[in-house]
């Protein structure tokens, strides 16, 4: 029997969806939020992320980083709290033309104390966001720079 | 990438380090005058006993050769981790440590 181009068609689409299938729990495996880590603008970044720019001010939030930065490439920053029900611990850096650094999920056995290096552009403002019992509570530093981590 | 984990008190404290270029797309090659195409660590992850103890996602503005430190409840002496770091580029590492 001969295949239809219609049918030829189809078994073409079925077979690709079929593929496309098989491939996704690879790639959704990290599930990475690509639209947050593509927003140029914290508010966009906010929004997929949080699906929310509402943030309060706490002390809650501890963010340590250095005050002056002499290489933006490595700046040590880390965040810890002493709130219960973190689900998520997130850094951004305002200036950034990518301005959501890093964001970790913090489990029922983690403990919400993280430390990492971060690159900044310039001058920029860092700010720390924890989501906490499903509220966002941020705190913020201004980081000078004297050389700059991104670009050429 | 190199994993330190020590256990205390029944806490577990992990360092990564991951050897990674962080490439964030924006370099421009000096000599070819092209930029450099963007690689970086999109997704670490770490699992205890079939758990996953921590999950990092992480954008262009980590420093190259990223740094992490995090802890969490439970593991002792001996137990294995595994370490697992996937990039934009589809590369993934995968390391088994053991906790000290």
């Amino acid at each position: 029997m001969a295949i239809s181009r219609r049918k030829f068609i189809n078994m073409l689409t079925v077979g690709s969806t079929a593929c496309l299938a098989l491939l996704s729990p690879i790639t959704s495996w990290a599930a990475w939020a690509s639209d947050a880590f593509n927003a140029t603008s914290p508010d966009d970044a906010y929004k997929n992320l949080f699906g929310s720019t509402d943030t309060v001010d706490s002390d809650e939030v501890k963010l340590k980083v250095p005050k002056i930065a002499e290489n933006g490439g490595a700046v040590p920053v880390s965040v810890k709290t002493n709130l219960k029900d973190v689900e998520s611990i997130t850094i951004f850096v305002k200036d950034n033309p990518q301005p959501l650094t890093a964001t970790f999920q913090i489990s029922a056995k983690t403990i919400p104390d993280i430390s990492t290096r971060i690159r900044l552009a310039q001058t920029s403002t860092v700010t720390a966001v924890i989501k906490a019992d499903g509220k966002l509570y941020s705190k913020s530093q201004e980081v000078k720079v004297t050389i700059g981590g991104c670009g050429g | 990438m190199k994993v330190k984990a020590k256990a205390k008190n029944n806490i577990t404290s992990v360092r990564v380090l991951a050897k990674h270029p962080m490439e964030t797309g924006r370099r421009i090659d000096k000599e070819s005058g092209e930029k450099i195409p963007a690689k970086y660590i999109q997704e670490l992850t770490c699992e205890h006993e079939g758990n996953v103890v921590f999950v990092a996602q992480l954008g262009t503005s980590v420093s190259k050769n990223p740094y992490l430190a995090f802890s969490f409840e439970g593991g002792k002496k001996g137990d294995a981790l595994q370490l697992r770091w996937n990039d934009n580029t589809g590369d993934v590492a995968k390391v088994e440590a053991k906790i000290k």
